[in-house]
């Protein structure tokens, strides 16, 4: 066996080598050291385990089992496509940023303890906000501040949760455990904060979307599929989860519904999907956990494809607005291709990777009799082809001509999308390649033709209601408000009242003062003029005394104490 | 030739109406052969109300009304332009709460 080497050190360390090495030289480590990592990930067999010591705990940075290396495989995939897509990528620094939280995020799915959970955790915290940080407009740094706030709050909020945890179990090592207790509590708070749930969802939409064309690509993958990880190994079966999740879901659908901006759709459908996996974990039996997991593993994937669709269009024409789009098939055929395969894939369109991924979290409601569940999430599968499925190719490459004629994107971003592409119909066509990798052994046949019949009737009947509804998705120069309104308009606005409400307050005060001493400073300087006490002269003589004086009282006490 | 006709046979074949009304069409038969499939496919229920014939078709289209007409009444009191924020950040006041 090699070393034991935390893979995720590979690209963190191996990030920085970007800004040194030539342009020839950094196409290499794109792909180099995401392939590398991925090589050390799969060096180690399952049981594998390394531990240092670190004050009074055993920590565990390297332990290897089933859902951790799941995980970092997906990781290390979207890190080397993503390495790919963003090659033309200028801002080197985006690229570093990018590859450091490719690298956490893979530490986060490999670390056996909490502390180191959190370590990394914090890290993916700030190089995520330099990708965002990286795209150098003015929206992007103001988002990167929000961003960085919010994650900020919830890094403080786990290690609350962690330090509590470890000093009243007097254990670091992260295993499953319910919330029974205010440390789990604020740990699974902490969690759910980088999964994009209520109430804070906002954060989301609000950054992501103003990364770069590859930024957001990068992070479409990272931070909320870390937090499904950590919830599926942490809280499985964690009845809140399943609520969340529901809540998640539709409030992705309803927001994305109302979206003008391309990537913010995305975005929006980013905690969608999410919200199912968070179900999945709720429901918590095998089933729904290798639902959840594969999830991710087959989200990750076309909601990469997606982004980097919607990454070329911005990149070829600047836009990004739905109102300002359409039309772009004629001279973007492949782009329109791959991101249709993205949408059908999100939609769990037969022979798609979505398909075969999302229907075991259904099947494992059904299994457990949870009809509710099940009935939402049937109709949640609905919206998904409605806001993600139809309504994102539709409005980008169809709807309207929109005059605009630019041409396909660079070679290596087509590249990225036709292999991200060809892993959403490999995955759906193939999907026991994808089944023999999950944390559970897998007991579930996908292609029957009672379950492939349910799920083309439940999409293109939501095909139907979503051109026969079209007049009233038409796309307008708006946003739909959501929480970030609280600390974007809201508390800007009470601090504004409260300053000018206290200003005149304060500033009374301040002048009284200031005349206050003032008039000191004038009497003093009185006692100065003519004839007054320290304006006189004094005779020699008279200090002589006074000095006497002072040496004779200091002898006193010595002699006398 | 027509004007007219000139500028359809302008249009790309995927957009001029002829190709829409036929995409309707073929659309409409797949849509309603797959509601059809269902007399020769046997179900298997979960819980009762999903083994009722078409269930899925027209579940998935009553999901979807709603959904549109749940966004769209949410829309009347949560929609802002665009630009509703950028005053603010640009640090100068504004009234539009």
């Amino acid at each position: 066996m090699s070393s034991i080497l935390p893979p995720a050190l590979i690209l963190i360390f191996g990030a920085f080598a970007l800004p040194i090495v030539g342009n020839r030289l950094r196409p290499v480590l794109l792909l180099g050291l995401p392939l590398l990592t991925l090589a050390q990930i799969w060096s180690y067999d399952t049981g594998t385990i390394s531990h240092i010591g670190f004050l009074d705990y055993q920590l565990t940075p390297l332990k290897v089992d089933s859902l951790g290396r799941l995980f970092a495989t997906i990781f290390a995939i979207m890190a080397a496509a993503g390495g790919l897509y963003a090659m033309n990528q200028k801002r080197i620094i985006e690229l570093v940023a990018a590859f450091v939280y490719a690298g956490s995020a893979i530490g986060v799915a490999l670390a056996g303890d909490l502390i180191t959970v959190f370590v990394f955790w914090e890290v993916m915290a700030v190089a995520s906000t330099l990708v965002i940080w990286s795209a150098g407009t003015d929206t992007a740094y103001r988002a990167s501040m929000r961003y960085v706030l919010v994650h900020l709050f919830g890094g403080v909020v786990l290690m609350v949760g962690i330090v509590w945890q470890v000093s009243s179990t007097g254990s670091v090592v992260f295993s499953a455990m319910q919330a029974d207790s205010p440390a789990r509590w604020l740990i699974l708070i902490g969690f759910l904060l980088n999964a994009g749930a209520p109430p804070l969802s906002a954060w989301l939409p609000d950054a992501y979307p103003e990364a770069s064309y590859s930024g957001s690509v990068f992070l479409s993958a990272f931070t909320t599929k870390t937090a499904v990880y950590v919830l599926i190994r942490g809280f499985p079966g964690e009845e809140i989860l399943i609520f969340v999740g529901l809540y998640m879901i539709f409030y992705g659908i309803i927001y994305a519904l109302l979206e003008n901006d391309m990537r913010r759709i995305l975005a929006y459908s980013i905690i969608n999907q999410v919200g199912f996996m968070i179900t999945g974990i709720g429901i918590g039996t095998e089933m729904a956990l290798n639902g959840a997991a594969a999830h991710a593993f087959t989200h990750i994937i076309y909601k990469a494809l997606l982004l980097m669709s919607a990454g070329s269009v911005l990149y070829m024409t600047n836009k990004r607005k739905c109102t300002d789009l359409g039309g772009l098939f004629r001279t973007m055929p492949l782009t329109m291709v791959c991101g249709t395969i993205g949408a059908l894939a999100i939609s769990s369109f037969p022979l798609t990777s979505g398909f075969i991924s999302k229907s075991m979290i259904s099947q494992s409601a059904a299994n457990e009799h949870l009809m509710l569940v099940w009935i939402l999430l049937a109709a949640a599968s609905a919206g998904v082809f409605l806001h993600a499925g139809i309504k994102f190719p539709w409005f980008v490459f169809f709807q309207k001509d929109s005059g605009m004629r630019p041409p396909e994107p660079p070679m290596n971003m087509r590249v990225a999308m036709v292999i991200m592409a060809a892993f959403c119909i490999g995955l759906g066509v193939l999907p026991g390649s994808l089944y023999a990798i999950l944390p559970y052994p897998v007991d579930y046949v996908p292609y029957t033709v009672d379950h492939v019949l349910k799920m083309l009737q439940l999409l293109l009947f939501s095909g139907l209601a979503f051109f026969l509804l079209l007049p009233m998705m038409k796309r307008t120069l708006t946003i739909t408000l959501d929480f970030d309104w609280f600390y974007r308009k809201l508390m800007p606005k009470v601090a504004d009242k409260f300053i000018s409400t206290f200003a005149p307050l304060d500033a009374a005060i301040r002048q009284a003062v200031v005349e206050r001493i003032k008039g000191l400073f004038v009497a003093f300087g009185k006692l100065q003029q003519g004839d007054s006490i320290l304006a006189r002269s004094q005779q020699a003589g008279n200090m002589v005394m006074w000095v006497i004086v002072v040496l004779g009282a200091y002898l006193a006490f010595y002699l006398f104490d | 030739m027509s004007v007219e006709k000139k500028k359809i046979e302008e249009l790309h074949w995927l957009v001029r109406p002829d190709t829409i009304r036929k995409l309707w069409l073929g659309g409409c038969a797949v849509l309603g052969a797959l509601v059809l499939a269902d007399l020769f496919v046997a179900p298997h229920p979960y819980f009762g109300i999903d083994g009722n014939f078409g269930f899925n078709a027209w579940f998935g289209f009553a999901a979807c009304a709603a959904m549109v007409f749940g966004a769209k009444a949410l829309s009347l009191l949560l929609k802002r332009a665009d630009t509703y924020y950028d005053a603010t950040e640009q640090g100068s006041e504004t009234d539009n709460v």
